[in-house]
């Protein structure tokens, strides 16, 4: 069956459909995590030394890791923006691939973390923290997840047909919101203790 | 956004790992600094993941170059975000009033999370592991003096 695409750009705002509904989604997941991690900083404020105890069992250098994968990963996935503007196929592939070995790593770490986590007695129900961090984490694990996915789709349903290159622009927005919810999930569970 | 023309990106990562560096490190040494502890832990672990984010949004997500729709959809969720914040935090921050029951204090709390915590259990046996709650539990204030 042809795959026929309509309504590719918005007059209105100048921004083809695709990206704005990323724009719009980022905006919807600014309010999701934004919700969590206002609820974070409340209990914080309320329960600030008996969460501390709490968070003091979180593992900074896997965190640390975790977040020098995705940084890592955010200028890879850019790389492969910029090739897919040159329409090289090939490098476009490439980057995206790399961009999901490193989500990969993110999740491998996450799930040797989880498992520490779990063998020490901390689960979901521990504990007002432990139920945050774990709802938190496992939100945006999911996330990355997800983006893995798609950018796979992409790379394999798309780029290799040499088409629908400006997906990958539109997934590469979105992976870096991904990024940034972690630029402020790693200092409120690892770092401030 | 194809005409635009695209900022170094490896220039960008680099500025982020050096500042993702320092937002580790900094509140690793901030008890060194005593009373300015807890300014430099704030500064560097919260004030750096901001200005991490900015250059995210700016130069990988071109947000500098992209239409003014989009900042604009980013800032309306922003601003609806910070009225769910203030108009619940003024509730939850004064938990007082007609029946509120607060099943345990914080300093059960506290007990409670120090009996299960493993990193204080390797302090005990002394493997030298665990370090982090030296500074900033939190228990050397409210909580001790109840």
């Amino acid at each position: 069956m042809a795959h026929q695409i309509i309504a590719t750009g918005r007059s209105r705002t100048g921004i083809p459909t695709g990206r704005l509904a990323v724009w719009w989604v980022i905006g919807s997941e600014i309010l999701i995590f934004g919700g969590l991690i206002a609820a974070y900083l409340l209990n914080r404020f309320n329960h600030g030394p008996s969460w501390s105890v709490e968070a003091a069992n979180t593992n900074t250098l896997i965190g640390a890791c975790n977040t020098f994968w995705l940084l890592t990963s955010s200028l890879f996935v850019v790389y492969a923006h910029a090739a897919s503007e040159r329409r090289d196929a090939a490098k476009t592939r490439m980057w995206i691939w790399l961009t999901i070995l490193l989500g990969g790593f993110f999740m491998g770490f996450k799930a040797y973390e989880y498992t520490t986590e779990i063998h020490h007695g901390f689960t979901l129900f521990t504990s007002n923290f432990w139920s945050f961090y774990y709802t938190a984490t496992g939100l945006h694990g999911f996330h990355v997840l997800c983006g893995m996915v798609i950018l796979a789709i992409i790379a394999e349903g798309d780029i290799k047909k040499k088409q629908n290159w400006h997906r990958v622009e539109n997934i590469g927005l979105y992976w870096h919101f991904v990024d940034i919810i972690w630029i402020f999930l790693f200092p409120l569970m690892y770092i401030a203790k | 956004m194809a005409g635009n023309k695209h900022p170094s990106y490896l220039k960008i990562y680099i500025i982020l790992v050096l500042l993702f560096i320092v937002s580790v490190i900094g509140p690793e040494v901030a008890p060194a600094f005593g009373a300015f502890a807890k300014p430099i832990v704030l500064l560097t672990a919260f004030g750096i993941a901001i200005w991490k984010a900015y250059l995210v949004c700016a130069y990988f997500m071109h947000l500098k170059f992209e239409k003014i729709y989009a900042p604009y959809i980013l800032l309306a969720c922003l601003s609806l975000l910070f009225v769910f914040f203030f108009g619940t935090a003024t509730d939850a921050m004064f938990a007082n009033g007609h029946n509120w029951v607060k099943p345990m204090d914080e300093k059960e709390k506290v007990e409670e999370a120090m009996a299960r915590s493993y990193v204080l259990k390797k302090e005990k046996h002394g493997d030298g592991h665990g370090n982090d709650l030296e500074d900033g539990d939190g228990l050397d204030h409210d909580s001790e003096s109840h």
